[in-house]
């Protein structure tokens, strides 16, 4: 078994007085996409948050534990450094609305002010649309707004413009529950696809997008991680007894 | 019976509407009026000399108004200078910090400051700045006029910053881009229609003050164009050129309220241009 | 799509059941005919342990993929057959499993009459499971048709064997043990033959959603 890409370990996170999760524990494999499921308000929001240190920014909050990405440990290092190593795509497609799309792309790079010859710029560009499935739709017209494109191009966009960064892991916040079906299953077309050259974490509400895009599933409720593994055996035969009702549909 | 009361109850709603419209004509008349008689009257005066001339001594023909334009310039600039970057930083902080002590404060007393007569305002920048300076100056009547604008800079700059959505700064956040960055260069940006428009609608407010220049700017009767002197500016043209016994004055002072009148109007359509044109869809 | 190609591993697997259980069945009446001990105990020790373990993987991916995917229609009814053949081709190894012991009895024993109808029925038996896993691959339900047709070929030969060794018998009672043998082997192979014509059925619903079972089909008469 290859080292796991994340290690979190007995990871607690909290606001204020109020604790949302308690000792998280588990291991994120390369290259394979990981659900995390649950009711709402489980915390698995939370804890994706956590991982690329935006849970911090709200006032009051408070972790302990740790979290190792690729051995590092990802609050010992600066919360900018982490977060760039770090991609993330949110429920709302939510595209720089005063850029246009080739900006938006390599939006990571110019409001980091790193600098990068045009030509590799243009690679960058090329290169994270054709990943996320945009670029045959865009590439001529990169230099409009990205508002006139639809939810499902507009949510691709903001992929590769997480992926122009090429993150370590790709965190995707129920990237579909605002998008039709048909986006949707685009969408989770290309997850499968992505996950061979981009360690995938999904936080999802709908257990059969989990069950049908996942490699591992981490089953979440009231804070605590209960049950955690292959998506093929976690679906068939749950171990824990939550886990076989919260599948069945006796809440949540 | 039954239809004698259908038809009183059919005629009073007739009723109604028709008063809502004639209000509603009514209330656009003053302003029908009032830019028909300053045109009416003001037309006759402006040309190219008007335009460019220093007034000259009462009894003599002709004159012009450019030290007043040039004053009201300088004025609205330095008032700007002042308020613009201020009222934007205020207003950036109280859309960040929608709680906590500082935010309260702050927003009472742009509120209070807001209802603060102009001639008060005046007062007190005679008080800070022309008594220390011992000179009337564009300066104290640039920074009485800053701060009338302040109010309503930080307030629109506040408004116009909380309508963009969170999910913006999430996405730059998640990008890591450093906070002041995510604000200067992604927050701002998109709120900027919004801004500027806050920005030209509060110029075009100031630019038309007269009161809180009488103790500042004082007026001149000359060009200038040192900030630490005395300058003189529409308003304060017409309210001195109004009140003097000479028709040849009268006449300047007509000319000048067209002048300003224009001006303020076409600030105002500049802003509504602008809103359209620039306003992002989020 | 990854249903499909799951589907599709999932399809390979059956066969590969099919084709070990095929194997298991001719190696137990060639080593009944030709009288090789070796063949007899592979079913058992090698063969039927492998059978095992294909029985099981093919169960954990058939709950896997309903569970993971929700399949609809065809996809569905596939699934669901392939859960059912998984089953009888789980019981036509148990009964190559029981003619190997018969066999592996009667080798230490005098052979009691030249074995003719035996070697038919296994003959048919193989062909037509044969034919139901080819059914099964083309999707051929003309071809599963026929394979339900030729039961009542088998059962024919069971009852004329069931005749002869009860002459048998008769005529002499220390021919009993190796003749009850005898009719157990051709016993297991009339069940195997009629598990092929289940796996058929199960072919015809997945591909005209029809459902036969239950019925008699008799060649050109069609359904009774």
């Amino acid at each position: 078994m290859e080292s796991p890409v994340l290690k979190i370990e007995s990871f607690s996170a909290s606001f204020g007085e109020h604790n949302v999760l308690k000792d998280i524990s588990l291991e994120v494999t390369r290259n394979k996409l990981t659900a995390m499921m649950g009711p709402s308000g489980c915390g698995k929001t939370t804890l994706v948050r956590c991982i690329n240190r935006m849970h911090e920014l709200v006032p009051n909050a408070s972790v302990s534990g740790k979290m190792l990405l690729q051995n590092e440990d990802l609050y010992a290092m600066n919360p900018i450094l982490a977060r760039r190593k770090i991609g993330m795509v949110f429920q709302r497609p939510n595209p720089f609305p005063t850029m246009n799309i080739y900006d938006n792309v390599i939006a990571g790079y110019k409001l980091n002010g790193i600098k990068i010859s045009k030509g590799d710029l243009d690679a960058i560009v090329e290169g994270s649309l054709r990943k996320g499935a945009l670029w045959d739709e865009v590439k001529d017209v990169l230099y409009r707004k990205g508002t006139f494109l639809s939810g499902g191009q507009q949510q691709r966009l903001c992929i590769a413009r997480a992926l122009a960064m090429k993150p370590e892991v790709l965190l995707l916040d129920e990237p579909t529950s605002a998008l039709d079906p048909k986006a949707t299953s685009r969408i989770e077309e290309l997850m499968i696809e992505l996950k061979n050259t981009v360690t995938i974490i999904l936080v999802t509400h709908n257990i059969a997008q989990a069950a049908r895009t996942s490699d591992f599933t981490a089953f979440i409720y009231l804070g605590e991680l209960v049950e955690f593994g292959p998506t093929q055996k976690l679906f068939t035969v749950p171990e824990d007894k939550r886990t076989e009702e919260y599948l069945t549909g006796k809440f949540g | 019976m039954v239809n004698e009361r259908i038809f009183f109850r059919i005629f009073k709603d007739k009723l109604f509407k028709l008063s809502v419209i004639g209000f509603c004509f009514a209330s656009i008349l003053p302003l029908l009026f009032i830019l028909f008689y300053i045109f009416k009257n003001g037309i006759a005066v402006i040309n190219w000399q008007f335009l460019t001339e220093l007034p000259k001594p009462v009894g003599e023909i002709g004159g012009g108004i450019s030290n007043a334009i040039v004053g009201t310039v300088m004025l609205v600039l330095i008032s700007s200078i002042c308020s613009i970057p201020l009222g934007i930083g205020a207003g950036i902080y109280l859309s960040e910090h929608k709680q906590g002590k500082l935010s309260y404060a702050v927003r009472l007393c742009v509120e209070i400051l807001q209802g603060i007569p102009s001639i008060v305002i005046g007062i007190i920048a005679y008080v800070w700045i022309v008594m220390p300076l011992r000179t009337f100056s564009a300066v104290s009547g640039g920074i009485a006029l800053g701060i009338m604008m302040l109010p309503i800079i930080v307030r629109s700059t506040e408004e116009t910053l909380k309508l963009i959505p969170e999910s913006l700064k999430e996405a730059s956040l998640a990008l890591g881009v450093p906070y002041y960055k995510t604000i200067m260069k992604v927050i701002v940006p998109a709120g900027l229609s919004g801004i500027v428009t806050a920005v030209i609608i509060s110029v075009a407010r100031v630019a038309g003050e007269t009161a809180p220049l009488l103790f500042t700017a004082f007026g001149n009767p000359f060009m200038n164009i040192n900030i630490l002197k005395p300058v003189n500016s529409l308003p304060l043209l017409v309210f001195n050129y109004a009140a003097s016994p000479y028709p040849e004055w009268h006449a300047l002072a007509w000319g000048a309220s067209l002048v300003l009148a224009v001006l303020v109007l076409t600030l105002n359509v500049l802003a509504r241009i602008f809103t359209k044109k620039w306003k992002v869809q989020f | 799509m990854v249903l499909e190609e799951r589907l599709i591993e999932l399809r390979k697997t059956l066969i590969e059941f099919a084709t070990l259980v095929e194997h298991m069945i001719e190696s137990s009446i060639k080593g009944l005919v030709r009288r090789e001990k070796e063949l007899l105990d592979s079913v058992a020790q090698t063969e039927e342990p492998k059978a095992n373990d294909l029985d099981i993987k093919i169960d954990e991916l058939c709950a896997s993929l309903i569970a993971q995917y929700q399949p609809m229609a065809k996809d569905l009814r596939i699934i669901l057959m392939i859960f059912k053949m998984n089953e009888v081709l789980e019981r036509m190894a148990d009964h190559a499993v029981n003619i190997s012991e018969s066999a592996l009895y009667l080798l230490e024993t005098p052979s009691v009459k030249p074995l003719i109808d035996i070697p038919e029925m296994a003959a048919v038996a193989a062909q037509m499971l044969q034919d139901s896993i080819a059914a099964f691959i083309n999707e051929d339900a003309e071809l599963a048709t026929s394979v339900c047709a030729r039961d009542s070929i088998i059962d024919n030969l069971r009852d004329k064997t069931y005749k002869e060794l009860i002459d048998v018998m008769s005529a002499d009672s220390s021919t009993i043990k190796r003749c009850l043998h005898l009719m157990r082997i051709s016993r297991n192979l009339e069940r195997i033959a009629d598990l092929s014509t289940n796996m058929c059925e199960d072919v015809i619903f997945i591909v005209e959603g029809k459902v036969i079972k239950h019925h008699n089909i008799d060649g050109q008469d069609g359904i009774k």
